[in-house]
C-alpha cells in the first residue's frame, strides 16, 4: 500500500532525560524517524524535554515543543495545531507509556488523532509477562517456567515450586530496574521485595534461571501488508544472567548454524506477526541452549528499541527511517535501499565483516553500590567497533572505551594473581573480557574459564590466539626483528601499535616508523548492507589492514571532527548534539565533514549526516591515519569534549592543524598552575589552591589554602574522585585512594568556598569580538558539581555589579586564552565580611559544555552554528544577528539513574552523578516548580 | 599444512596471495561469490555448486564445525573455497567435525586470509570468470597454463555429473501421492519438504527417458535444482516437453525453473555474476506479498522474451532488487516453477508455501 495521505501532521514523542537503560540512541531514531517523515512533505511536530538532544533543533522537526513528556504538555500541543497522527515508538519506553496514558484519558480520540506504528494490546501483551508467557505457548514455542507474583506470600510459593536458581523480574520498568537473580533461598526475600516494590503494579514474574543459555536478539521490520524483514542477528558474548544492555554483543552471529538460525527466524517473525497489527520495527531476544539448540523466547520489543541503534549502525540500514515511512503506509518493496539507492529496502542486510559493541561503565561513580553485572543494566553508554575479523573488532572495541587500555590486555595493566582473576569471572563486573584473557595468559584452561563463565569457547579459543601471538611477539627484541607476514597478522587481529610496544618493551614511536616502512598501513572498507553484492553511495567506512581501499579521499577542502566516544557520566548526549551542529556548519561554510567516532547510539554516526564517515575508535593511532589519507585542512576538537580535546597536544606534535583554539590556549586552561598565574596577572580572583604529588605535601597545602577543601586529581572528567574534606585525617584517607587508583598523577588542593553560589557562561569568541551566549546561576550552592546542579537562565538572584564582573572576567579570559570558538567558565559568587559579592573563577573550559546545547535551545539561537564558522574561519561573530527568543527563565534540571544502584550513596557533591537532564521554562519566580527547587537547593549537598 | 602458502588467479591475470586450508592440492572452477552469513555447510554440498570455485563473503567459516545433518547432498560440491578467516577451532556441542577434516576427508582446496571483499568488488565488476586455486603450485605461470584449460561455464553440461546414477526413491510406499523427481543435482531437502508432505519420491537420474517415467503414472513431476547451463541441455528440455504433455503438476526450482522456461521456448542467458546469497527479495505478483529467498544461480529466463509470450506463460514472481523474472506459471498447465529455493537449506523458509502449493494440486 502507498503512502496513506490523510497523514499531513505527525507528532513524534521523544524519550526524555538520558536514564540507563533508555540513552541517546532514542535521539538517533527519533531525529531519523523526523528527518523520513520531513522528506515525504508532511509537518513534524516533536515533543521531548531534554535539550541536549539534536532531534529537538529546528533542523530537525518543524516544531519544537521542549515540555514535560506529561498528557497536559500534548493537549497543549494538540489544543495549539491540529496533529493527524502521533507515533510514539521512536522515544522508548517513556513515550510508549505516555501514549498509552493519553489513550487512557482519550486524548487522542478527542483531537482525532491516529495512532501510528504502534499496537497498543501488543504493548500490552509484551509488558504483561504472565499473558505473554500463555501467548508464546500458544504459539507452540518455549518459554521458561514462571509464575506471577502479586505478593511476598505469591513469590515464595512460587519459588518453592520453582527452586533456585531463579530469576524476579518486576513487571513494566526499564531495562531490568529492580530485577535480579536469585541463587539461594537467603537471598531470596530481599530480592523478591525490591522487586515488589520495582514494579508500578507491584507485579514480579518468578522465573527459572536459565543461566549460560545463549542469547541472541534479533531486530525485526514489519510492513502493513504483513511482510516482515530480519536486520541484525546479533549474538551475546555474554550468555544468559547478564542484561543484554550490559553484554558483549557480536554479529553477525558467530557460533551459530543455519538450521538454529531459521528455526530463531521463523518463531521470531511468527510471534512479532502474531502480535496484534502494526507497522514498524521489533526486536525479540533469544535463549539456546548450546547443548540441545532448543530455543525459548525471553521478550518482544513491540517498538524501536535500543538495540535498533546498534542494528543500524552495525548493517548501515537506517532502521528508524525505513519504520518511519512503514508507519505512514508504505509498504517495503515500495522503498529503496538507503545506502545503494538502487536496489529494494525488502531485503536482509548482510555483512562481510564484524562488529563487536561493548558497553561503557561508571561504576567509580556509584559509591557504595555493587559492581557485578547482572540482570539489572548498568551501564551508561557503549562503542561499536567494526573489523575484518572478530579479534580485529574486539580489540577496536577496548581502544574505543577510553578506559585508559589499548586494547584487549598486552598493557601494564593486565591482572597477574590467578585467584583474583578466577574470583572476578566467576562474579562478572565491567572488566571481565579482560580477566578472560589475562586468566588465558596465565595458563588457565579453557574449560575452567568455561565453567566460570558460561562464554561460548569459540569466543575463547579466539582470544587464547592473543595470547599465542603475543608469546611469538616477545621473541624479538626490536621493531625490525619482526617479520613482515607476522607484523601484518598482528594488525589484523586488532593489535595496536601501543600493545605491540608494550610487549616489546619499546617504544611506540619505532614500532609505527617499522610498520610504515613495510607498508603495513591501514585500508579502509564500506558498510554497504550487502557485502559488496551492488555498489553502493554512502560513504560509511571503517578501518582494516587489507589490499584494497574503498575510501578515496576527493579533491575537495575537509574538516574533521572528533567525536566524543562513548557516553559516560560527564560526557554524554551534548556533545553529539555539538558534532552534529559543527558537520553541518561545515558543511555550509563549502567544505567537506569528515565525522570520526564510535559511539553507535549517536546522531553524529547516522550515515546521511557528515560527508563522508570513519566509524573509528576515537583513538590517536586510528585517528593519524586518517588524517594521514584525508589530509584535512584542520581538526576541530572543541566539539567532542574531553575525549576529543585530549588528543589536540599529538595533533600539535604532528603539525596537525587544530581549527579554533589553539593547543597552547587549551593546556592553559587545563594546567592548573599556569591558568593561575594567568588569573593573577588578569587580576581575577580565584579559590587559593595547590598541587601535591603526595600525602604529605597535600597536607602542608591544604593547611595553607585552608579547610574545607576540595580534593581532585588533576586531568579527569565530570569531577571524578573529586571531594570536599573538612580535615588532615580525612584527607589523608582520600588523596591515598587517588593516588591507589591513579597512579603517575597529580592532586589538586583547592580552598571551598562554603555558601558560595555558582554560575556559569558560555560565550564564542572570534579572536577579536567576544559574544556572551548566556549566564546561567545554579540554584544548588557551590560544591555540587555543574552536572548535577539545576541552572537558571538566566541568572535570578545575582545583581547586576557581579553579572557585569563575570562579563567583564570572561572577555578578558577569551583574549588572554586566544580563544577562537567556545569557551565555558565557571565562577562562584561569595558574600565577604563586608557583605561585598566577590566574584571568583573556579575553572575555564576552552571548548563545548554541557550547556551550550540548552542555551542554543532556551534561547533558539543556533549557537554550535555560529561557534563552529568562527572556529574554521569562514565568519566573524559581526556577520551573525543575534535574535534570542527566550521569554521568563529556562531551567536546566538534572535526571539521576539511582534507581539501577541500591545501596548508592545518593547525596550530591563535587562529583558528577547525573545521566541526564530535562529543560523546563518558567514565567517567573514564583513558579511553584522553581519555588520547590530553590527551597530544597542545600538538602542534598554532602561530600 | 594448514596455513600454508596458497595462490588464487583469476582468468583476467589478477592474483593473491593467501594461506592453505583444507586440501594440499589445486583446483579450479568458476569464481562466484554467496553473500550468507550462515549455513556455509549447505552451500558447500549444493550441486549447484559443482564447478564453481566459491567466495565466502561471511568472515569467519568454520565457526560451528560441521554437522552430518545439515549436508545437502553426499559430499561436498564446491570445487574450491575462498574465504577470510578459516577456523578449524569450532563450537557447537551437536557438531560431527571440525571443517579442516571435513574438507580432507572430502578433498576440498581452500584459500584463506584474503581480501575478499576486494575479489567480490572485482567480480561485480568484471563479471563471473574462470580461477584457480594451489597450495602446492605456488608458480603462477604454471598455474596460468592450467587455467586455460579450464572450461567456460557458457555451455557447459554439469547436471549428469551430479545426479543420482540409478533411480532411488524415498517417503513411505503408502504415502498419498507418487512424485517424480528429475534429479539434475537435488538437494536433500527438496526432497525432505516433499516426502513431509505426504509423497513418495521417486529419483531418476538425470537422462532417464520421460516414456519410462510416464509409464509409472505419477501424481506429479518435480524438476529439481542443479549445476551448468541449462541451454546446453536439450535431452533434458525434450524430457520436460514431453512430460508436460501429461498435463499433470509439474514443479521445478532453479535449474528446473530453467529447464520449464526452455520446454516452453523461452530462452535463457549468463548473468553478469548471478544470484548466491540468502538474502534476496522476490515478490509474488499474484498475493502482491514479498519473501526473502535462498538463491544460487548463474543463468537466468530471459525476461523481454517472456514478455512476448505472455499468451503462454505467466510471471508469477519478479526479483525486486533487479526485476529479474523469479517465477513462471505456464497457462493452461499445472506447471510452475521459481527460480529461488523454497526448500532454504541455507536460508530463509519464507518461501515454504509453494510446496504446499505443489501438493495441493496433486489431488
Amino acid at each position: 500500500m502507498p503512502r496513506d495521505n490523510s497523514i499531513k501532521s505527525v507528532l513524534i514523542i521523544g524519550s526524555g532525560p538520558i536514564v540507563i537503560g533508555q540513552a541517546c540512541e532514542f535521539d538517533y531514531s527519533g531525529s531519523q524517524a523526523s528527518r523520513s517523515m520531513m522528506e515525504e512533505g508532511i509537518e513534524v511536530s516533536l515533543i521531548n524535554s531534554n535539550p541536549a538532544t539534536i532531534m529537538t533543533d529546528p533542523v530537525m522537526a518543524d516544531h519544537i515543543y521542549l515540555l514535560p513528556l506529561t498528557v497536559e504538555s500534548l493537549r497543549e500541543i494538540l489544543t495549539k495545531r491540529k496533529i493527524d497522527a502521533v507515533l510514539p515508538t521512536m522515544g522508548g519506553q517513556t513515550a510508549l507509556n505516555l501514549a498509552i496514558e493519553a489513550q487512557e484519558q482519550g486524548l487522542w480520540e478527542e483531537f482525532g488523532v491516529k495512532m501510528i506504528g504502534v499496537d497498543i494490546d501488543a504493548i500490552e501483551l509484551a509488558e504483561n509477562r504472565e499473558k505473554f508467557k500463555a501467548h508464546v505457548v500458544s504459539l507452540g514455542q518455549y518459554v521458561a517456567p514462571s509464575f506471577i507474583a502479586n505478593s511476598f506470600l505469591e513469590g515464595k510459593n512460587a519459588a518453592q515450586k520453582i527452586g533456585f536458581p531463579l530469576v524476579i523480574r518486576p513487571s513494566y520498568t526499564l531495562g531490568g530496574t529492580g530485577g535480579g537473580i536469585c541463587h539461594k533461598e537467603d537471598d531470596f526475600d530481599e530480592a523478591l521485595r525490591r522487586g515488589l516494590n520495582a514494579s508500578p503494579t507491584h507485579e514480579v514474574l518468578v522465573e527459572q534461571a536459565v543461566l549460560g543459555w545463549k542469547e541472541y536478539e534479533l531486530e525485526l521490520l514489519r510492513d502493513s501488508n504483513d511482510n516482515v524483514v530480519i536486520i541484525c542477528t546479533v549474538e551475546n558474548l555474554d550468555p544468559m544472567g547478564i542484561h543484554t544492555g550490559d553484554s558483549i554483543t557480536v554479529a553477525p552471529a558467530m557460533t551459530m548454524s543455519d538450521s538454529c538460525y531459521q528455526l530463531m527466524r521463523n518463531d521470531s517473525i511468527q510471534l512479532m506477526k502474531s502480535m496484534g497489527n502494526f507497522a514498524g520495527g521489533c526486536n525479540v531476544q533469544f535463549a539456546q541452549d548450546p547443548e540441545t539448540e532448543q530455543l525459548m523466547i525471553i521478550e518482544i520489543n513491540p517498538r524501536v528499541s535500543r538495540s535498533s541503534a546498534l542494528a543500524s549502525k552495525a548493517t548501515g540500514y537506517p532502521i528508524a527511517k525505513i519504520a518511519a515511512k512503514l508507519a505512514i503506509g508504505y509498504n517495503l518493496d515500495e522503498l529503496k535501499n538507503q545506502i545503494t539507492k538502487t536496489t529494494s529496502a525488502y531485503f536482509e542486510p548482510t555483512l562481510d565483516y564484524v562488529i563487536v559493541k561493548m558497553p561503557r561503565w561508571n561504576f567509580d561513580k556509584f559509591y557504595g553500590s555493587e559492581h557485578t553485572l547482572g540482570l539489572q543494566m548498568k551501564s551508561v553508554g557503549e562503542v561499536m567497533a567494526i573489523g575484518r575479523t572478530f579479534l580485529e573488532a574486539l580489540q577496536k572495541a577496548c581502544q574505543s572505551q577510553e578506559n585508559g587500555r589499548s586494547g584487549l590486555g598486552a598493557d601494564k595493566k593486565e591482572w597477574i594473581r590467578t585467584e583474583d582473576i578466577l574470583k572476578r569471572l566467576e562474579t562478572p563486573s565491567d572488566d571481565r573480557i579482560y580477566r578472560v584473557k589475562d586468566a588465558l595468559r596465565l595458563g588457565v584452561p579453557i574449560n575452567t574459564i568455561f565453567k566460570l563463565t558460561k562464554i561460548d569457547r569459540w569466543y575463547l579459543e579466539q582470544i587464547k590466539r592473543l595470547v599465542k601471538y603475543e608469546d611469538q611477539l616477545m621473541r624479538y627484541n626490536v621493531a625490525e626483528d619482526i617479520p613482515t607476514d607476522f607484523f601484518r597478522e598482528l594488525k589484523s587481529v586488532g593489535y595496536s601499535d601501543v600493545q605491540i610496544a608494550w610487549l616489546m618493551r619499546i617504544n611506540e614511536e619505532e614500532v609505527t616508523k617499522q610498520r610504515k616502512k613495510l607498508g603495513i598501513i591501514r585500508t579502509y572498507k564500506m558498510v554497504d548492507t550487502c557485502a559488496a553484492e551492488f555498489e553502493a553511495q554512502t560513504p560509511y567506512f571503517y578501518s582494516t589492514f587489507e589490499n584494497e581501499n574503498e575510501s578515496i579521499s576527493s579533491d575537495k577542502k575537509k574538516i574533521i571532527v572528533l567525536g566524543s566516544g562513548p557516553n559516560r557520566i560527564g560526557q554524554g548526549i551534548e556533545f553529539d548534539y555539538c558534532c552534529v551542529h559543527g558537520i553541518m556548519a561545515i558543511k555550509e561554510s563549502g567544505y567537506e565533514a569528515i565525522m570520526v567516532n564510535c559511539n553507535p547510539e549517536t546522531v553524529s554516526t547516522d550515515f546521511d549526516v557528515a560527508d563522508k564517515l570513519y566509524f573509528e575508535p576515537v583513538f590517536w593511532e586510528h585517528l593519524l591515519e586518517i588524517i594521514e589519507l584525508e589530509k584535512p585542512e584542520g581538526v576541530i576538537v572543541q566539539l567532542g569534549g574531553q575525549t576529543a580535546l585530549k588528543l589536540a597536544e599529538k595533533l600539535k606534535d604532528h603539525g596537525i592543524k587544530i581549527l579554533g583554539s589553539s593547543f597552547d590556549a587549551l593546556d592553559l586552561a587545563e594546567d592548573r598552575g599556569r591558568f593561575s598565574n594567568m588569573l593573577k596577572k588578569l587580576e581575577i580572583p580565584y579559590p587559593r589552591f595547590g598541587v601535591a604529588t603526595d600525602v604529605e605535601e597535600a597536607i602542608r597545602v591544604a593547611n595553607e589554602v585552608t579547610y574545607p577543601v576540595l580534593v581532585r586529581p588533576s586531568y579527569v572528567l565530570g569531577g571524578q574522585r573529586m571531594r570536599i574534606v573538612l580535615n588532615d585525617q580525612e584527607l589523608e584517607r582520600h588523596v591515598l585512594s587517588i593516588f591507589k587508583h591513579m597512579p603517575e598523577n597529580q592532586v589538586l588542593v583547592d580552598q571551598f568556598l562554603e555558601r558560595a553560589k555558582e554560575a556559569e557562561v558560555d560565550a564564542i569568541c572570534d579572536g577579536d569580538d567576544v559574544m556572551i551566549m548566556g549566564i546561567m546561576e545554579h540554584i544548588e550552592p557551590a560544591g555540587i558539581h555543574s552536572g548535577d546542579s539545576s541552572a537558571m537562565l538566566p541568572t535570578y538572584s545575582l545583581n547586576d555589579d557581579v553579572i557585569d564582573k563575570m562579563k567583564e572576567y570572561t572577555v578578558k579570559l577569551a583574549h588572554a586564552l586566544k580563544i577562537k570558538g567556545l569557551i565555558n567558565i565557571q565562577f562562584a559568587i561569595k558574600t565577604d565580611e563586608d557583605g561585598v559579592d566577590q566574584v571568583y573563577v573556579i575553572e575555564a573550559n576552552p571548548r563545548a559544555s554541557r550547556t551550550t546545547p540548552f542555551i542554543a535551545k532556551a534561547e533558539q539561537v543556533p549557537f554550535l552554528n555560529i561557534a563552529t564558522k568562527v572556529m574554521i574561519g569562514a565568519n566573524k561573530l559581526k556577520d551573525f544577528t543575534i535574535d534570542r527568543k527566550l521569554e521568563g527563565y529556562a531551567i536546566k534540571v538534572p535526571v539521576f539513574s539511582f534507581d539501577k544502584f541500591p545501596n548508592v550513596d545518593k547525596n550530591l557533591g563535587p562529583e558528577m552523578k547525573s545521566t541526564g537532564e530535562a529543560i523546563r521554562f518558567i514565567k517567573d519566580l514564583k513558579d511553584p516548580y522553581f519555588r520547590e527547587l530553590e527551597s530544597q537547593r542545600n538538602m542534598f549537598l554532602s561530600r | 599444512m594448514i596455513g600454508g602458502k596458497a595462490i588464487l588467479l583469476l582468468d583476467d591475470g589478477t592474483y593473491f596471495e593467501g594461506k592453505a586450508g583444507g586440501l594440499i592440492g589445486t583446483t579450479s572452477g568458476e569464481i562466484c561469490f554467496n553473500t550468507g552469513m550462515t549455513g556455509y555447510q549447505e552451500i558447500f554440498t549444493d550441486p549447484s555448486y559443482y564447478g564453481q570455485v566459491l567466495v565466502a563473503t561471511n568472515v569467519h567459516i568454520g565457526n560451528y564445525g560441521t554437522k552430518d545433518e545439515d549436508a545437502e547432498s553426499e559430499s561436498v560440491q564446491i570445487s574450491g573455497l575462498i574465504c577470510k578467516n578459516f577456523t578449524d577451532l569450532y563450537s557447537r556441542p551437536l557438531a560431527d567435525q571440525g571443517i579442516q577434516k571435513y574438507f580432507e576427508d572430502n578433498s576440498i582446496v581452500c584459500i584463506y586470509g584474503l581480501d575478499t571483499r576486494a575479489i567480490v568488488r572485482h567480480i561485480r565488476s568484471k563479471g563471473a570468470m574462470n580461477c584457480i586455486i594451489s597450495s602446492e603450485e605456488l608458480d603462477v605461470d604454471k598455474l596460468k597454463e592450467k587455467l586455460a584449460k579450464v572450461p567456460n561455464m557458457e555451455g557447459l553440461e554439469l547436471a549428469s555429473k551430479v545426479s543420482t546414477k540409478e533411480m532411488y526413491s524415498l517417503g513411505d510406499d503408502e504415502a498419498k501421492y507418487n512424485v517424480a523427481v528429475m534429479d539434475f543435482g537435488t538437494k536433500k531437502n527438496i526432497l525432505r519438504n516433499l516426502v513431509s508432505r505426504g509423497c513418495k519420491v521417486d529419483v531418476y537420474p538425470a537422462d532417464t527417458a520421460a516414456e519410462d517415467i510416464i509409464e509409472k503414472k505419477y501424481d506429479g513431476f518435480f524438476l529439481s535444482n542443479g549445476p551448468g547451463d541449462p541451454s546446453s541441455m536439450d535431452y533434458a528440455i525434450e524430457t520436460v516437453k514431453v512430460l508436460m504433455k501429461e498435463k499433470k503438476p509439474m514443479f521445478g526450482i532453479c535449474l528446473g525453473h530453467q529447464l520449464l522456461a526452455l520446454a516452453n521456448n523461452i530462452p535463457t542467458y549468463k548473468m553478469h555474476h548471478g544470484h548466491r546469497g540468502i538474502n534476496h527479495p522476490v515478490k509474488n505478483l499474484i498475493s502482491g506479498k514479498g519473501e526473502i529467498t535462498s538463491q544460487n544461480h548463474g543463468f537466468s529466463v530471459d525476461a523481454v522474451v517472456i514478455e512476448k509470450a505472455s499468451d503462454r506463460v505467466e510471471v508469477t514472481h519478479r526479483n525486486l532488487n533487479d526485476d529479474t523474472i523469479e517465477g513462471i506459471r505456464i497457462k493452461g498447465t499445472k506447471a510452475f516453477s521459481v527460480q529461488y529455493h523454497p526448500e532454504a537449506a541455507p536460508g530463509p523458509h519464507d518461501s515454504r508455501y509453494l510446496f504446499n502449493e505443489f501438493v495441493d494440486s496433486l489431488s
